[in-house]
């Protein structure tokens, strides 16, 4: 006979056998019931944060580093809405995720009770899929289905809303061992046919290029990807969800394509006459305007979500399927034709990306009133820490720098908020990052936008033993959106100046929330106060960088704009090569 | 634009229209008529949505639709191989002097009078949406005082039935 307790033992053994080994979260009045039991867990670790944002971001940190399910817990209302923003960020960059929320009693859904909001509604739009529980006796299964749905497939969040009676009510426990769904059939295997399509194309395409995706990482297909790579010696670009999926130092390596990408990469999509698109979705930062992008190029798309194949871009292979399934089948298709003798010589292609990625490599100004160059902190900290290092980005100018500047060299080391575009990710995201891999030095580079939105988590690093490491590049500003400024609004700085070189003194904000707080303000300083950072791994540190206000990112194609129109500095544009291939 | 049917095999839960009705919203579709109903089998409900859309952004809401837990099976339903109904009620001025004409543009088109009033007839009709149009415009001079129409339900001619094999319950190991 199955065990008897109440819902919120229930729940909390579900998440145990669930694998959850660690939650992120904050009690409430609704939740209370599960605090209980959870006080007793010696499997599931609890994290009190100091806001659920952080919560929510720990779990995807965790997720992302660890390619395990994240989990978060929130009370009702005000609770549970704090969660949104990280929902919504994970439903953006299908990490996978769990969030628990309490639930006003279920005699008193509906009826505007104190602190109740519908979040099952709420986030409909932005999570794979959400359950409201009401009856204790579903409770187990409705866990067991949660971190099913949220793993499988296409990864992305799943929210259950428990209602505070079914906690307290008895059932008897029963976890499923199977998990009956009939609406939800996770991909595929890949169809046959359509590798061989693909196959063909990429051995007697002249201008092929790999354009590859965070699903790469999702499936984690990177070791079999770079058997691909090498196998047909095609470049690759890597989009930003992408980076450290395919090493940054390999010769076949263009760099980032978008936006913000490199011109190699940039130009090797426009100028391509094949896209092997592998676990991405043609994202408009990626294509820029969209009746431009690539327009020579036949598309092979290859997605485990058959909504993403011909959504943007028309696929004329469309390939429903795992990467790494993808890969493993076409690389034995490609061999196949290779042996067969059928191979395009790539050279001319060679020649013209070389000529590209030698002409207009990445670089900036170091600026010439003496004050530090962010990319150079950044490219600093990526010598000192390492490839082995995790890395974790806010949202803006530091995160492109830090695309670009960093060594991706490998898979899961790079974490970011890419598709939301999320202030406030760095730190809570670090933080869990640190809790998946405890061994790893992990590093949050945030801007000073970004970090007073979500700093209040390093409350809990310092508490909980989370000792990261936050690389603080203080420009004063909002300083993508200054850019932007700068460029298409007259150099009117509406609303972007955050004095904050002045307030907050962030050395001592770090020390108050129980870190150590290093700031450094000249290039001269620059290694010696990252290898001081790096020798400190018993408590948080922040390092404010303080760095020139005016530097900008680039290269950049201007929203709206096609990628042919890239810009490498301010209104200078590349000189394409026009030999034809 | 074009006029599509689509049925929607969806499980019997909570909040399922509203899951199905956010998506049309959200992604910019607008649902011309929606009917939903109890099938043959207790856990499953069908839903007959009509939508005017290109045949591309159908492709991709028939996706989005598809990705729903909840949705078991989708299958778009041709003018040709299927049959379409709705139905009206329709209260219409009639007294004395004009009640034999009403009844007989009723009799025409095979409507019901289902309830009378010393000055009104309400008639129940029954049909694609051209033979309703056709009758609510004979009726339109007598004097529409209210009109009620339900959804278009539809489904495939011939012995196959939609629900046949989709609803085997899939197994999987968790």
């Amino acid at each position: 006979m199955s065990e008897q307790m109440t819902g919120a033992q229930a729940l909390v053994r579900a998440l145990e056998m669930a694998g959850a080994e660690i939650a992120f979260g904050i009690p409430g009045g609704a939740i209370l019931p599960m605090y209980d039991p959870l006080f007793d867990s010696t499997k599931l670790r609890h994290v009190l944060v100091r806001h659920e944002q952080g919560a929510g971001h720990a779990a995807e940190g965790y997720a992302m580093a660890t390619g395990k399910v994240g989990v978060c817990i929130a009370t009702s209302g005000p609770g549970a809405t704090n969660l949104v923003t990280p929902i919504s960020n994970a439903y953006m960059d299908s990490t996978p995720i769990v969030a628990i929320t309490g639930q006003v009693s279920s005699a008193m859904i509906g009826s505007d009770a104190f602190q109740e909001a519908d979040i099952r509604g709420i986030t409909m739009p932005i999570t794979k899929h959400n359950f409201l529980v009401t009856d204790p006796d579903e409770i187990a299964r409705t866990v067991a289905e949660a971190f099913y749905i949220a793993s499988t497939g296409r990864p992305g969040p799943v929210l259950v809303d428990v209602a505070k009676d079914a906690m307290q009510k008895m059932t008897s426990f029963d976890y499923p061992d199977k998990i009956e769904l009939p609406g939800y059939r996770p991909a595929a295997k890949p169809h046959s046919k359509q590798i061989r399509e693909a196959a063909k194309l990429i051995v007697s395409a002249k201008r092929p290029v790999f354009y590859i995706g965070g699903g790469v990482l999702l499936a984690r297909a990177s070791a079999e990807f770079k058997a691909l790579a090498e196998l047909t010696g095609i470049p690759v670009v890597t989009t930003l969800m992408a980076r450290g999926a395919f090493p940054d130092s390999h010769p076949q390596h263009m760099g980032m394509p978008g936006m913000h990408g490199t011109v190699g990469a940039v130009g090797a999509l426009q100028r391509s006459d094949l896209l092997i698109a592998l676990g991405t979705r043609f994202d408009d930062r990626v294509t820029g305007k969209l009746s431009t992008f690539a327009p020579g190029a036949t598309v092979v798309h290859a997605d485990i979500d058959p909504a993403e194949i011909s959504k943007n871009r028309t696929a004329d292979v469309p390939i429903v399927g795992d990467a790494r399934e993808v890969i493993a089948d076409l690389i034995v298709a490609v061999r196949a034709e290779l042996e067969a003798g059928n191979q395009a010589d790539l050279t001319g292609w060679w020649r013209q990306l070389d000529q590209w990625r030698t002409t207009y490599p990445l670089g900036y100004d170091i600026p010439a009133d003496g004050s530090l160059s962010p990319q150079l902190v950044i490219e600093r900290l990526g010598k000192i820490a390492g490839p082995d290092a995790v890395y974790v980005a806010g949202v803006g100018q530091h995160q492109m720098w830090a695309a670009h500047y960093l060594p991706h060299e490998k898979p899961h080391t790079w974490l970011n908020s890419g598709g939301a575009g999320t202030m406030g990710f760095s730190v809570p995201a670090a933080m869990g990052a640190k809790f998946g891999r405890p061994d790893a030095t992990v590093w949050a580079i945030d801007g000073d936008g970004c970090f007073q939105m979500t700093n209040q988590e390093l409350v809990t690093c310092a508490l909980e033993g989370a000792p990261i490491k936050v690389a603080l590049i203080n420009n004063g500003a909002l300083g993508m959106v200054r850019q932007w400024q700068t460029l298409f609004y007259n150099e009117r700085y509406s609303n972007t100046d955050l004095h904050s070189r002045r307030v907050p003194d962030f050395v001592k904000l770090a020390d108050a929330m129980g870190c150590v707080g290093l700031r450094c303000e000249a290039s001269g300083d620059v290694d010696a106060t990252i290898e001081k950072a790096m020798g400190i791994n018993d408590s948080p540190v922040v390092v404010e960088f303080v760095v020139h206000k005016d530097a900008m990112v680039w290269p950049m194609v201007a929203a709206g704009t096609g990628n042919d129109d890239i810009k490498v500095a301010r209104e200078i544009a590349p000189a394409w090569d026009t030999e034809e291939l | 634009m074009s006029k599509h049917t689509l049925s929607v095999l969806v499980e019997n839960k909570p909040g399922v229209l509203a899951r199905i009705a956010g998506l049309f919203a959200r992604r910019g579709f607008n649902i011309e008529s929606l009917a939903v109903g109890p099938t043959e089998y207790d856990e499953v409900s069908r839903m007959t949505i009509v939508v005017q859309v290109e045949d591309n952004p159908l492709e991709q809401v028939t996706k989005q639709l598809n990705k729903l837990v909840n949705v078991l099976k989708i299958v778009e339903l041709e003018a040709s191989s299927s049959v379409s109904r709705e139905i009206a009620l329709v209260k219409v001025k009639a007294d004395v002097a004009n009640r034999a004409q009403v009844i007989e543009v009723v009799e025409l088109f095979r409507a019901k009078v289902v309830d009378v009033a010393s000055d009104a007839l309400t008639i129940e009709a029954t049909g694609g949406a051209d033979k309703l149009d056709a009758l609510l415009k004979m009726l339109e001079p007598f004097g529409v005082k209210e009109l009620v129409q339900s959804g278009m339900v539809a489904v495939g001619r011939g012995s196959r039935s939609i629900t046949d094999r989709s609803l085997r319950p899939v197994e999987r190991i968790a």
